[in-house]
């Protein structure tokens, strides 16, 4: 279980209430799903900060590499490995998946949070390329889009980040409002693909 | 009848299905028709006009005549090709265009007053009375004419859509297509390989003839094996290519469960492909095309290639007694396979004078011709013409050929033409009309299968050149290598109705009309006539009609030329096009952290562009939304009210240029915003007109936090993408969507302060957070943001956390909130507060104001320059007599106003003419009393105190209304400073 799900703040006010925010993540009580040969799976994967490097993107570069041990993405790749991953995120941006941005970072151009602005979902299993390729208007053969291989496109009708994580394993983000479509679409095309046998 | 020992048919599998009520045997394998000939049933339908008998003409997807209806209900499925619609168990399938049956058909009347009904007769006999046309002729043609028909209910089936990707698509699967993928493939080519057919082979599977050593269906299925165990080789079968578009994107439909029983459960029916490819072989193949002779359309009558591919295939004779007609080598395939397979030969007729057949067991005519037919539903006699007379033969069923016609469609489909070559009589494809595309095999007008397996080889060898890969080497088997040779025959002369278009029921006399009649292009004649415009788009008629036009206008075929080749090759239903948009899938759902608790309360939710938001929280004993919207107004009002305000836009901005950005992209400034502080900000376009309002709060010296309203968000991020690459992309910013990762909610209210005071780590008062101030704040243990902004004109506050703990702090506002005489509030009362004041929504911004129009010419800085400055300062736009934002409030009695409505001066006709005005926004105030209103109205801001006229002509109200100012609540605007 995820450590920020079940994280509960609870303060002492001095007029003596006790109040206490529970978090929630984005596809609490729709996750996890298995069709046939795919399964979709929230994913935790800590904080979420977007990198735009102002300037000389090399000074961001190198301060990426010596706070968190990994390169800035080229365009439609991803670096680092689990548990800190950075992946391209678009025009002159990455997404830091991971460890808390280090303080060296902001030097170097617009240090973002935005880790309750996604949900992001593991789609794997045989089936899986088949079920993205119901959704997906990107090239995701294994040929082509190899593990690692990072791409900013559309699941259906959402804005989304894909990333290959391993032969037949797949990151998906979109934003959170969307979680609920996102199972929603996925659902029907798991759906689809395990109907074929 | 069924042939022991023939077709490719599974006799261990027998399957029952029904046609019109009666139940059939089949085997696995078969299709509709020819398990329906093989039970000795020949009329499948109804023409689409004349409700003359028809049966299958052919045995592939070109089929004008077999059209049946698949299933009930619903479900039901029209005008299917019983040529391609496979068997399977309890199929259910019906007869078209015919009452009270197939057998005897009232509307087959149509046929004896076929003199009066040919080409152009609608046009010519219902133009009077005009007005006719469409309440009474046009029905009753409808009723009468017309094919399959749906169910009427909504159809739950499932359809998808798909894409997928490969290096090389090969289109059709028979000798070219198999040895092309086969070359590819070995090659290391990334292959797909689509064919409409449910068996891949072409037309191998329908021949006698052999490849190597082994019969050509024994080698394809061969072929195929060594393919589908390949990783790089995708087998479609099923998979028509539809349409060929630009950059390599082929259009494919699968039929995935038409062939079994098979619904519900996200099984779906067909799925709609984009195959994007580097290559493309074109192996399509080529139809086969019949002779115009008088009554060639009874049941019995087909092509020469679709009787050998009922006997070879299926094992089924579509006769006793089989007369075989061609002008071609090719047809004599067709009586030899008979004879060979023990079906009596009536005889070969070929129309050449120097025909010659060897091995003829049967009585052979050369210089001969099919002249006209008998019986009624369907065949009993030919009658043929040579040289001695004519003379009548019994036959139930006549094999007739043309000759072949190489299938150009997808070559054309970006408005290429093919060209003509007289050695086959046909068109082929002109060299590149697709780019990318290679042509081979019989759709390139190669018709020996040695001709296709070596074309195919070489096409491959030609795309994996363009590839960049080295062909493998791929031997080519021995096969038949027989020479095409033909002479032109398109229609038999003679008297009578002779048939092209089967669908459409256009004949020889309808084509030679519409030249009389001055007709003469292709095009003009294919509208007068409606050749080839049916379900088929005459693919097996089109070249025969224009041979007929050519030669009625004393043209050649070629420079008749042919009509416009488009996509779909064949029908495509817009359900597999529109796949999984339907219900929730039609667009995202965007769903606020505050969801689950709106709905606990019971809210109506609306939506206001992609989200969903709570209109108003019912209380018990409320009995309308009017009772909820004022209980919430007054929350606001009197103490303090919660609403979920995260659907706004909000984008964080940083860098050094930040403020240039802000200051070019807004009307007023905001380099000189202090930090801690927010200002509203007006944006407009490059054409002057308004884009966007909002709050802008600036974070820190290079950091500022825009929000946009909740509809405009992607608008808004799409112009600065625009400003900053486009309009200076020199500048050092950027800037994120953070929509989603802030859960915001507005706290507005006299109390709204004691509210949060109660939550937040540090408390605050004036001093500390005045009017306008922001920055970050602890509440909750939660480290969020806190802006002092209103939009309803109270002292209010926004307050923002990230989205993970939304949920729980609406829950927590909305329960304190409870507690001091407040709640929460949505969309009602939030439209009607923010009208009270004054305060703009897209209803008013709708892209027609400007600023001056909203009265906030003020805003636009002289200082600066900004986006739209210039143009909004056009004459016409700054015109004192375009509509000006005013308030209204009715006159007198208590009286509805409505947004929408149109504003007249008084004693005014309401007439476009005098038209000033219209409502955009309105809402109860339960401050002022009445109903109270925004608009635009002619010179407004002149005309404070004037009554003037609304009328509301859709929902048929009327009322006088009293031209105010906008500000209806706190007009000295004291109490957001409180």
């Amino acid at each position: 279980m995820l450590k920020c799900a079940t994280q509960s703040l609870s303060i002492k006010k001095g007029s003596g209430y006790v109040v206490e925010l529970k978090a929630k993540t984005p596809f609490e009580g729709t996750l996890p799903l298995t069709i046939g040969q795919a399964k979709l799976t929230e994913l935790d994967v800590g904080h979420l900060t977007s990198l735009s490097p102002l300037g000389d993107e090399k000074a961001m570069a190198t301060a990426l590499e010596k706070a968190h041990g990994m390169a800035l993405p080229k365009p439609n790749r991803s670096t680092g490995k689990e548990g800190a991953r950075c992946i391209w995120f678009g025009r002159g941006e990455a997404l830091l998946m991971g460890p808390a941005p280090d303080a060296s970072l902001y030097k170097h151009g617009a240090v973002v949070d935005i880790s309750d602005a996604w949900s992001v979902a593991l789609l794997e299993g045989p089936a899986a390329d088949d079920v993205l390729a119901r959704l997906v208007p990107a090239d995701l053969r294994d040929s082509q889009f190899k593990r690692g291989h990072s791409i900013r496109t559309q699941v259906f009708h959402m804005a989304a980040s894909i990333t290959r994580l391993g032969p037949e394993k797949f990151m998906i983000l979109v934003f959170r409002s969307m979680a609920g479509t996102l199972v929603h679409d996925l659902k029907a095309a798991m759906a689809a693909v395990a109907s074929r046998g | 009848m069924r042939i022991d020992g023939k077709g490719l048919i599974d006799r261990s599998k027998p399957l029952s299905f029904s046609f019109d009520g009666k139940s059939y045997r089949g085997f696995a394998g078969d299709t509709v028709a020819s398990a329906l000939l093989a039970n000795e049933v020949k009329l499948m339908g109804r023409s689409f006009k004349y409700h003359r008998p028809r049966g299958a003409l052919t045995a592939g997807s070109e089929e004008p005549n077999a059209l049946i209806t698949v299933g009930k209900g619903a479900q039901q499925d029209p005008n299917v090709r019983a040529t391609v619609q496979e068997l399977y168990e309890g199929l259910v399938t019906r007869s078209q265009n015919a009452w009270p049956s197939l057998d005897f058909d009232v509307m087959a009347v149509n046929d004896l007053a076929a003199p009066f009904l040919g080409a152009g007769f609608y046009y010519k006999t219902f133009m009077w009375p005009k007005k006719f046309w469409e309440a009474v002729y046009e029905p009753i043609i409808r009723n009468a004419a017309g094919l399959g028909a749906l169910g009427g209910a909504t159809n739950e089936d499932d359809y998808e859509r798909a894409y997928a990707y490969c290096d090389l698509l090969v289109i059709g699967a028979g000798p070219t297509g198999l040895m092309a993928a086969l070359t590819a493939a070995r090659s290391g080519a990334d292959v797909i390989l689509a064919d409409e057919d449910a068996v891949m082979g072409g037309r191998l599977n329908a021949e006698t003839g052999k490849i190597g050593h082994q019969s050509g269906a024994a080698w394809a299925a061969e072929v195929l094996a060594e393919l589908g165990a390949m990783d790089n080789v995708r087998l479609m079968t099923r998979t028509t290519v539809t349409g060929a578009y630009d950059g390599g994107m082929y259009g494919a439909l699968e039929r995935v469960n038409h062939h079994t029983g098979k619904r519900g459960g996200g099984a779906p029916m067909e799925t709609f492909w984009r195959i994007s490819t580097k290559q493309a072989i074109l192996a399509a193949g080529a139809i086969e095309r019949p002779v115009a002779f008088r009554n060639n359309d009874r049941p019995g009558i087909m092509t020469a290639s679709a009787v050998r591919s009922y006997l070879n295939r299926w094992g089924v004779s579509p006769g006793k007694s089989v007369t075989v007609f061609g002008n071609n080598d090719d047809a004599h395939r067709t009586a030899l396979d008979l004879s060979a397979a023990g079906v009596r030969v009536a005889a070969l007729i070929d129309s050449r004078h120097d025909a010659a057949i060897e091995g003829a067991d049967f009585p052979v005519y050369t210089g001969a011709e099919v002249c006209n037919t008998g019986g009624r539903k369907e065949l009993e006699s030919i009658t043929i013409r040579t040289t001695s007379g004519e003379q009548s033969i019994q036959t139930d069923c006549l094999a007739m050929s043309g000759g072949w016609n190489p299938t150009v469609h997808l070559t054309c489909h970006m408005n290429g033409r093919p060209t003509w070559r007289p050695d086959i009589q046909a068109f082929v494809p002109t060299e590149g009309m697709i780019p990318d595309m290679t042509v081979a095999g019989a759709c390139n007008g190669t018709f020996s299968t040695h001709g296709c397996l070596q074309d195919g080889a070489e096409a491959a060898k030609t795309a994996l050149a363009a590839l960049g890969k080295k062909p493998a080497d791929v031997a080519l088997p021995e096969a038949e290598d027989a020479p095409y040779t033909l002479s032109p025959l398109w229609a038999v002369a003679g008297k009578g109705r002779a048939w092209l278009d089967f669908q459409n029921d256009v004949s020889v006399k309808d084509v030679k009309q519409a030249a009389t009649e001055n007709f003469r292009s292709v095009e003009h004649m294919k509208r007068y006539t409606t050749q080839g415009m049916a379900t088929d788009q005459g693919k097996n008629s089109n070249v025969g009609a224009l041979a007929v036009l050519a030669d009625a206008t004393g043209r050649g075929i070629p420079e008749t030329g042919t009509t416009t080749f488009r996509p779909p090759y064949s029908p495509v239903a817009i359900a597999a096009m529109g796949a999984g948009a339907q219900g929730k899938g039609f667009a995202p759902q965007r769903m606020t952290t505050s969801h689950k608790a709106s709905l606990r309360m019971n809210a109506p939710m609306i939506e206001a562009g992609l989200w969903y938001r709570p209109s108003y929280f019912p209380k018990s004993g409320e009995t309308n939304w009017r009772q909820s919207c004022d209980r919430e107004v007054g929350y606001v009002r009197n103490a303090v009210g919660v609403c979920d305000v995260s659907t706004l836009g909000k984008i964080d901005i940083q860098g050094p240029d930040a403020a240039a950005l802000l200051d070019f992209c807004y009307t007023n400034m905001f380099s000189t915003l202090k930090e801690g502080r927010v200002r509203y900000g007006l944006m407009l376009r490059e054409d002057g007109y308004v884009l966007d309002d909002g709050t802008c709060a600036r974070l820190g010296e290079n950091h500022y936090v825009m929000t946009t309203t909740t509809a405009a968000a992607g608008l808004v991020m799409r112009h600065l993408d625009f400003v900053t690459q486009c309009l200076h992309p020199e500048w050092q910013v950027s800037f994120t969507s953070v929509t989603e990762q802030w859960a915001q909610f507005a706290v507005a209210g006299p109390k709204s302060r004691e509210l949060l005071n109660r939550l937040l780590e540090t408390e605050i008062d004036n001093e500390s957070w005045p009017f306008m101030a922001c920055g970050p704040a602890k509440i909750s243990g939660v480290d969020g943001r806190l802006f002092r902004i209103s939009f309803s004109g109270e002292h209010a506050y926004e307050v923002a956390v990230p989205a993970r703990y939304g949920a729980a702090l609406f829950d927590l506002l909305v329960e304190r909130a409870n507690q001091m005489g407040g709640g929460a509030y949505g969309m009602e009362a939030l439209n009607v507060l923010r009208i009270e004041k004054g305060f703009l929504t897209h209803a008013e911004i709708e892209g027609r104001a400007t600023a001056f129009d909203i009265g906030m010419q003020g805003m636009m800085s002289q200082k600066k320059d900004f986006i739209g400055k210039t143009m909004a300062a056009r004459p016409g736009l700054v015109d004192e007599d375009r509509p000006q934002l005013v308030g209204l409030k009715p006159v007198g009695a208590v009286k509805k106003l409505t947004a929408g409505a149109q504003l007249y001066p008084q004693g005014a006709d309401a007439v476009a003419n005098n038209l000033e005005g219209h409502i955009s926004s309105v809402g109860f105030s339960p401050d002022v009393g009445t109903f109270i209103g925004m608009g635009f109205l002619k010179r407004g801001r002149d005309r404070m105190g004037e009554v003037i006229r609304m009328v509301d002509h859709v929902r048929g109200l009327e009322t006088d209304v009293e031209v105010c100012n906008t500000v209806f609540v706190d007009q000295e605007g004291e109490r957001v400073r409180g």
